[in-house]
């Protein structure tokens, strides 16, 4: 049916009564589900629990949120290309197990010198786990494999090799100024995870929005075909994305590593569900090329908001993740009645 | 009175027609497909439906087949009103429609397909046996030289086109519907499916049949009814003038749907040299573009005059020869470098290779030119400057409504092909192809783009055309390359540019 060209009538619904339903289809066209979700989820939990609404409490969301929302942005660009990287999980644990390992073996060598051993250590871990994108990106990239394969296989893959490393226990002996600094402490009176994650906000929101490379993102994903006409690397933007990702899971496994103290290989596993959540509760879509960094902020902290009202609620860890799940379809249910209002409203 | 008609054969005055349409009208969201048509088909006759792209032409069969209801109207079936409500109803009622895009199941075989959703059942289980035997008579009947058994998948288009009507077949025929059949049929096999025509036209069948070709209406028509943005515009005799029928078509004279355009020939810009693709679409074709000239670029579908231009503008892997663009050996370089030599491929399907349809209209106007320093300083954007150009050219090229922000899948077809014209306004260009620059558009933009393209050439830019749409390439060039089967058939030029000279090169020669 070439033919059904679109026509403009020009005659639009006369200048209705604006009611109330009006401006709530229109802010949920606009807005997404992500505001909604809040409003009903600060209401319920304010509702559950006395300790909720407390600045105490919410600030400890926050920090608490730090982590889900380095990995969601990273998981932003893989989706933003029209792909998704379902290994974020397992960078997580291999950047934990690696940079705990390098730093309490610098460590050990050198007692003198921990900012040494801590430098290293971070490096080392933030490589490792970089180094996963990479291969993700050249399988996307170069070898056309489905990201959903790729990511699936290296998620694979670098569990393994942590668990190789450690045979399973957790990796002590790093310098006790690493988790004093990076797990618990504040720099600038912001605890530091936090602190680290605003100035990634504050780039990545930089890049996404006035560097041609984040332009070229949102290209990739919109129709790789016209970004390959317009002139576009496409294979290069594509890399690109999946080192993204890999580095910003790695930068979160390090903080996190900070704040358990410890290198775990068995960290992360909700990672891959939970970031896509975000991403998609965000407005993120999963064909590609639709999504607001600042958006992917707000549907980590949501998430981070849902467990820490769970938690206060007293609803037990199994329950939550049947929620974290539930949210996530409803969300992409949403979204479809979202697409069927557009039409309707499209001005 | 059925069995009038059906011995009859050919129209038959005084008892009612076939088919007859009143006011039938249908509504998309935001769009009025079909407003208020009228339509009669008699039995035994070929009612041809003409009009542009966008007049209403598929959603109006759509309707005759069961695949939309009307939101208005009357249609009368052999003097009965009917509530066509289901593909199955029209079935039922003898109506089959041959659509442009197949409903074939390609996985499966020609007889699996031919009785899909009707197949015969003994107790429950397919009678295999019985479903063969009626595949082969009805394969025979029509003279298809196609096995039963083969998987579709493996067909020509041309082949896969036959399983289709066959498809018509399968029950007792009072309408058939064909949308643009001879599309990718080779000459003889148009030869063949006219004798099917005439054969079924004898046995009384109304044949409702959409085409864009002269030729074949002065061969098979014998009524034609003109829609125009969704609205009955008249139905007139087969042996109404070419000129006539555009005007109608169009609500203009040919003269003023194609501008005049200034040549004024200069420096070589492009030389194509023995040029064959990796891919085997095309082999051995040289041709040569100037600065100040619209040369034309005409052939069938799959011809391979799309790939021609791909393959300069990288987009497909040279196997053979050379292209020489600007006096440099481009052969094998880069979209992007292409781009940066000044060579500009406008693609043909703007949904699929043009256009980022859920961003807005901006981000896609600019998306080409981000490197040049104008819109970018190092790896940052300049987005005012990026959003001053995208309004000047919007404005310039009549977007409307002009919003640049909206997304671009908001907008009609015509004004997304005017995005994609002003994408090639935004950077140094010396070379523009447009490849199929008027499909889905309405007049209005048609005459635009036209006058878009006088304006690039009489401003000195080299200009290929290549399209399917002859009257655009009569009118508009004064040099026209002709393709067929991947190689070069004519270079036609001047006076000879003609549709008969144009039409003769682009089919296969016969073994004569």
């Amino acid at each position: 049916m070439a033919d059904q060209e679109p026509k403009e009538t020009g005659a639009q619904p006369p200048a209705r009564t604006r009611s109330l339903t009006y401006w709530v289809q229109l802010g949920f066209v606009r807005l997404g589900v992500l505001p909604f979700l809040l409003l009903i989820a600060l209401v319920v939990f304010t509702l559950l629990s006395d300790h909720f609404l407390t600045g105490r409490n919410l600030m400890n969301v926050v920090r608490q949120s730090a982590y889900l929302t380095l990995v969601s942005m990273g998981q932003m660009f893989a989706l933003l290309t029209g792909g998704f990287d379902l290994s974020v999980g397992t960078i997580l644990a291999l950047t934990s197990v690696v940079g705990a390992t390098a730093m309490a073996g610098t460590y050990a060598a050198m007692p003198d010198s921990a900012g040494l051993a801590i430098l290293i250590g971070v490096l080392a871990g933030i490589a490792a786990g970089t180094a996963i994108g990479v291969v993700n990106g050249v399988g996307v990239s170069i070898f056309n494999v489905s990201p959903f394969m790729m990511s699936l296989g290296m998620a694979s893959i670098g569990f393994g090799i942590a668990l190789y490393m450690t045979g399973g226990t957790p990796v002590y002996g790093m310098p006790v100024e690493f988790g004093d600094t990076f797990g618990f402490g504040n720099t600038l009176g912001l605890p530091t995870p936090v602190l680290v994650t605003l100035v990634l906000i504050a780039a990545l929101f930089f890049v996404v929005n006035w560097t041609r490379l984040g332009r070229y993102f949102y290209a990739v994903g919109g129709n790789i075909k016209a970004a390959r006409l317009s002139g576009i690397n496409t294979k290069l933007t594509l890399f690109l994305a999946y080192v993204f990702c890999g580095l910003m899971a790695s930068i979160s496994g390090i903080l996190l590593t900070a704040r358990l103290d410890t290198g775990e290989a068995n960290i992360g596993a909700t990672m891959p569900l939970e970031s896509i959540a975000a991403c998609v509760i965000a407005g993120v879509s999963l064909r590609g090329g639709v999504g607001r960094l600042e958006n992917v902020v707000l549907g980590a902290l949501f998430i981070g908001l849902v467990q820490n009202g769970m938690n206060l609620a007293r609803i037990e860890s199994y329950l939550q993740t049947v929620v974290i799940g539930s949210l996530l379809i409803l969300a992409v249910v949403a979204d479809q009645f979202r697409l069927r209002y557009v039409a309707n409203l499209q001005d | 009175m059925n069995g009038e008609v059906m011995n009859g054969g050919g129209p038959v005055d005084g008892s009612p027609p076939l088919l007859k349409l009143e006011n039938i009208t249908k509504r998309y969201p935001g769009v009025l497909a079909l407003d208020r048509v009228e339509f009669d088909l008699r039995a035994g006759e070929v009612h041809v439906l003409f009009g542009e792209n966008g007049a209403g032409k598929s959603t109006l069969i759509s309707i005759l087949a069961g695949a939309q209801t009307p939101d208005g109207g009357r249609i009368q079936f052999r003097g009965q009103t009917i509530d066509m409500n289901s593909v199955h109803h029209a079935r039922s009622l003898g109506i089959s429609a041959v659509f442009q895009e197949f409903s074939l199941v390609p996985q499966l075989t020609i007889e699996q397909n031919l009785f899909l959703g009707a197949e015969e059942t003994t107790l429950g289980m397919l009678n295999k046996t019985a479903l063969h035997d009626r595949a082969k008579e009805i394969l025979e009947r029509l003279g298809f030289d196609l096995r039963p058994t083969q998987k579709v998948a493996f067909l020509s288009r041309a082949q896969q086109q036959m399983v289709e009507i066959a498809k018509a077949f399968r029950s007792d025929l009072s309408i058939l519907i064909l949308d643009e059949p001879t599309a990718s049929l080779t000459d003889r096999e148009t030869e063949q499916l006219f004798a099917l025509i005439n054969q079924v036209k004898a046995r009384g069948v109304g044949i409702i049949y959409i085409t864009h070709r002269m030729s074949e209406i002065r061969r098979i028509a014998d009524r034609i009814t003109v829609l125009r943005d969704g609205r009955y515009v008249a139905t007139v005799d087969a042996s109404t003038s070419e000129g006539e029928l555009v005007r109608l078509m169009t609500g203009r004279v040919i003269d003023e749907l194609f501008p005049k355009v200034r040549f004024e020939p200069g420096e070589t810009m492009l030389e194509i040299e023995h040029l064959a693709t990796a891919d085997g679409t095309v082999s051995d074709v040289s041709m040569t573009l100037r600065r100040g000239e619209v040369v034309g670029l005409a052939g069938l579908v799959g011809s391979g005059k799309s790939e021609v231009a791909r393959a300069c503008f990288g987009l497909i892997p040279v196997a053979a020869g050379r292209v020489v663009f600007a006096g440099a050996d481009t052969t094998g370089l880069s979209p992007s470098q292409m781009l940066d030599r000044g060579f500009f491929y406008v693609p043909p399907d703007r949904r699929d290779e043009g256009l980022m349809m859920m961003r807005g209209v901006r981000e896609n106007i600019v998306l080409s030119a981000l490197s040049e320093p104008e819109f970018s300083r190092g790896p940052f954007l300049r987005r005012k400057a990026e959003a001053a150009k995208a309004q000047e050219l919007a404005q310039r090229l009549n977007l409307q409504p002009l919003r640049i922000e909206r997304e671009v899948d908001h907008f009609s077809g015509g004004n997304q092909q005017k995005v994609m014209l002003a994408k090639s306004l935004t950077r140094e260009v010396d070379l523009f192809v447009f490849d199929e620059p008027t499909v889905g558009v309405d007049v209005g933009t048609r005459v635009a783009i036209y006058e878009f393209i006088r304006d690039l050439c009489e401003n000195g830019a080299a200009v290929l055309l290549i399209s399917s749409d002859l009257p655009e390439i009569l009118h508009l060039t004064k040099r026209v390359y002709v393709m067929c089967r991947g190689v070069l058939t004519a270079e036609v030029t001047g006076e000879e540019i003609n549709q008969e000279n144009i039409l003769r090169h682009c089919f296969e020669r016969e073994a004569a």
